[in-house]
């Protein structure tokens, strides 16, 4: 997946459900439309906060992907 | 999240650090998912709310053993007045005090913290529940 453009990385690793989705909502609420967010988070709660919220947000999950001890989210901010 | 959720209303009742960081993580996971969340602070909640008490050591609940309180302690989660100012930042969230326990301990608004929105009776905040769950906390 190389292709994708990163407008911004959010490194939440080692932070404390629900950190990481909160520094996400946060970061698309000031960035533009159409920019992809990347948030690197090693909580498990995550893995099912995250694409929760996406949907219902109505972004776009654009990838996961696991890494060692944490995930990759990627996030365009679809409005 | 256009459409009208039901509101999740939180009774807030229990004044230990595990209880009211449960509480705070209940209302910013359902502002962040576009739920309304009202809390009603009563008797200890209320006291922890105090301007000057919200960063003090409310200790923690009865359910906590010896074994698990270390464990609780420390976790770097976020302290549970920075959970509910998140909350109020992302969504609709309202804190009311009970006007009852206000009175029993000779509270004015002016010594609560600010993330408390204002005093009701309860069937003002039974009102603003509307058809939707009420939990007891």
């Amino acid at each position: 997946m190389g292709t994708i453009q990163i407008d911004r990385t959010i490194d939440a690793r080692g932070m404390a459900c629900p950190g990481p989705l909160m520094n996400l909502i946060g970061a698309i609420r000031q960035g533009q439309v159409g920019q992809v967010f990347e948030v690197l988070s090693s909580d498990e709660g995550s893995r099912t906060d995250i694409p929760a919220w996406v949907a219902k947000a109505k972004h776009e999950l654009v990838e996961v992907r696991q890494d060692d001890g944490y995930a990759h989210f990627i996030v365009r901010k679809a409005r | 999240m256009n459409e009208q959720e039901k509101p999740l209303s939180v009774v807030l009742f229990s004044g230990t650090d595990d209880k009211l960081n449960a509480a705070a993580v209940l209302t910013v996971g359902a502002a962040a998912m576009g739920i309304p969340v009202n809390i009603f602070l009563q008797y200890y909640a209320l006291e922890a709310f105090r301007a000057d008490q919200v960063h003090s050591d409310h200790a923690l609940s009865w359910d906590a053993t010896e074994k698990l309180r270390p464990m609780i302690r420390a976790h770097p989660g976020q302290h549970w007045s920075e959970l509910l100012k998140q909350a109020k930042e992302v969504g609709e969230v309202n804190i009311q005090a009970c006007a009852l326990s206000m009175d029993m301990f000779h509270l004015k608004q002016a010594d609560l913290d600010p993330l408390v929105d204002g005093i009701e009776g309860v069937a003002a905040f039974m009102a603003s529940a509307t058809d939707g769950q009420v939990v007891f906390i």
